[in-house]
């Protein structure tokens, strides 16, 4: 099956970078994601919210290829990706700030942040540019990265997607276990980031933060879409049955 | 003045285990791969080196300059196109297949070269000693010492000051994760199993020159580096030349007690340690 370009290569609408179709993925036995679909347009911020357990990062985790699927259901630029291995999504410039930030413990601050550019693609996030974002990060550079706080290792995850200048960044649960003043400082530097062309996805349980960071809104139940739309159109009653399923 | 000669003698000796051990400690540490056939590929670079030295009419000690490269390349291969298909989740698949490994290993050695005992002839350097005070040391067995003191700091400036050791550490860290960095794990495996060989060719060599060796060897020496990894810690190099060390002094101080002892003073040394610090002297993993 191609990638769905006959609905996508009009003139009305540009072709999406990246367009999940009908996209079932399993852990072993136990299926978490049914028959979803989302589109992704160069440049666009979207937000995917939904309860614990709806599957919102096992989607992160379809799309970055830590998970394997059907060839097609997940196209990037036209092409299918889904079978593809993590290392060769890195390469087309998809990149996944995870779930808990994950940090290599072994590696300094700088390190984490140099084996982040590991694919070699070239744009204009450099060490020099982490640092002037993220300032915290360059005073402590050859510390361990499991001796930095929370939020700072959370920009170093950040900061280590950054390196590999990609196309798409996924970030999954930024805000995760931090201060909210801290959610606050690391949120205030999205708008620099997005500002350089940046497509992103972001994933949240904090609603409000996502509706007001986002364009358009995914909200998954139970593995299904039960929500697709415009970030500020979307109403409080739309959003709780969608996230609830009541 | 017999004492301190059998402590000189046996800390040259722990070079060598020290050489048969770095290799398997590199591997453990990247991917947490025990290798069985670890010591089967040291005898089997002694006779690669008898292949090629006589073939060449090279010393043994120059045709390193072939086999090094040589079990490299093996090595990634080995990596890419066995080992790699069994690493999971869970050790004991690619444990049983280099276990497997060995055996054949083994077997084609001795198709090859028969049970004969062979040996490297490195010619008049093997003999040679230089006085140090009351005390001879051989040239050879201080060539192995520098050697393995050098190849720790190199592995250990690989590790920690170049791409590939930084690639190392992550995949060691968290495979998973390293691979949205854009690592291959399958690759970053191969590299790692081409420089534990390449450790493992010298090693090979060096036995090769101090002892006789046959097909059949393989295993004992896999018990020395073993005892040397854990006597030193998991993951630390230096640590695991430090364990080498302690290994060789034990054998040596244990032979001067009585010369059936040296073997039996090396296991129980290490059964001491291990009793005192189950994790080793420096472990640097958990």
């Amino acid at each position: 099956m191609k990638c769905g370009k006959s609905i996508w290569g009009s003139k009305l609408m540009p072709e999406p970078v990246l367009s999940i179709s009908r996209l079932d993925s399993h852990y072993g036995d136990f299926q978490a994601l049914y028959g979803v679909d989302l589109t992704v347009h160069e440049g666009e911020v979207i937000a995917i919210i939904g309860a614990n357990g709806a599957g919102k990062t096992t989607l992160m985790r379809s799309v970055s290829g830590l998970l394997k699927n059907r060839h097609e259901a997940i196209c990037w630029k036209g092409q299918p990706i889904g079978a593809l291995r993590a290392d060769q999504i890195a390469a087309l410039g998809i990149a996944l700030v995870p779930e808990g930030r994950l940090l290599f413990a072994s590696l300094s601050v700088e390190e984490n942040l140099i084996i982040g550019g590991q694919t070699g693609r070239k744009g204009p996030w450099t060490l020099r540019r982490i640092y002037d974002l993220f300032p915290v990060l360059e005073e402590r550079r050859n510390q361990p990265s499991t001796l930095l706080s929370g939020g700072q290792q959370q920009m170093v995850a950040i900061g280590r997607a950054l390196m590999s200048n990609p196309v798409l960044m996924m970030m999954d649960e930024i805000s995760l276990g931090l201060a909210p003043v801290v959610i606050k400082s690391i949120y205030a530097a999205l708008p620099g980031i997005v500002s350089e062309g940046l497509t992103v996805i972001v994933v949240e349980q904090d609603i409000a933060k996502a509706l007001s960071v986002s364009s358009r809104v995914t909200c998954l139940q139970e593995g299904r879409v039960s929500l697709e739309g415009y970030s500020e159109a979307v109403t409080r009653e739309e959003i709780s049955r969608a996230y609830f399923g009541i | 003045m017999d004492w301190v000669n059998a402590i000189v003698q046996g800390t040259l000796l722990g070079g060598l285990y020290a050489l048969f051990a770095a290799g398997l400690s590199l591997i453990f540490g990247v991917m947490r791969l025990v290798n069985i056939a670890h010591g089967d590929l040291i005898v089997l670079s002694a006779y690669v080196t008898l292949t090629i030295s006589a073939a060449l009419g090279l010393n043994p000690l120059l045709s390193l300059v072939l086999v090094v490269p040589l079990m490299a390349l093996l090595g990634y291969l080995m990596q890419r196109l066995i080992l790699n298909r069994t690493m999971g989740e869970d050790i004991l698949p690619p444990l049983l297949v280099t276990f497997g490994l060995s055996v054949i290993i083994q077997n084609a050695l001795l198709v090859g070269y028969s049970a004969d005992p062979q040996k490297l002839n490195a010619g008049a350097i093997e003999t040679a000693a230089v006085p140090f005070g009351p005390i001879t040391v051989g040239v050879m067995p201080l060539i192995v010492f520098v050697t393995a003191v050098v190849v720790i700091a190199a592995l250990q400036w690989i590790f920690y000051r170049t791409a590939l050791g930084r690639a190392f550490r992550a995949t060691s860290d968290r495979q998973d994760i390293a691979q949205l960095m854009g690592l291959n794990r399958a690759h970053v495996f191969g590299m790692a199993m081409a420089l534990s060989l390449a450790v493992t060719a010298v090693a090979g060599v060096f036995l090769g020159i101090r002892t006789s060796f046959d097909p059949a060897v393989g295993g004992s020496r896999l018990i020395f580096g073993f005892e040397a990894v854990i006597i030193g810690g998991l993951g630390n190099l230096w640590g695991t030349l430090c364990g080498g060390v302690i290994l060789g002094i034990a054998q040596t101080v244990g032979a001067k007690i009585h010369p059936g002892y040296q073997i039996l003073a090396g296991h129980l040394v290490f059964l001491l340690i291990l009793a005192v610090r189950p994790r080793g002297l420096f472990p640097r993993m958990d």
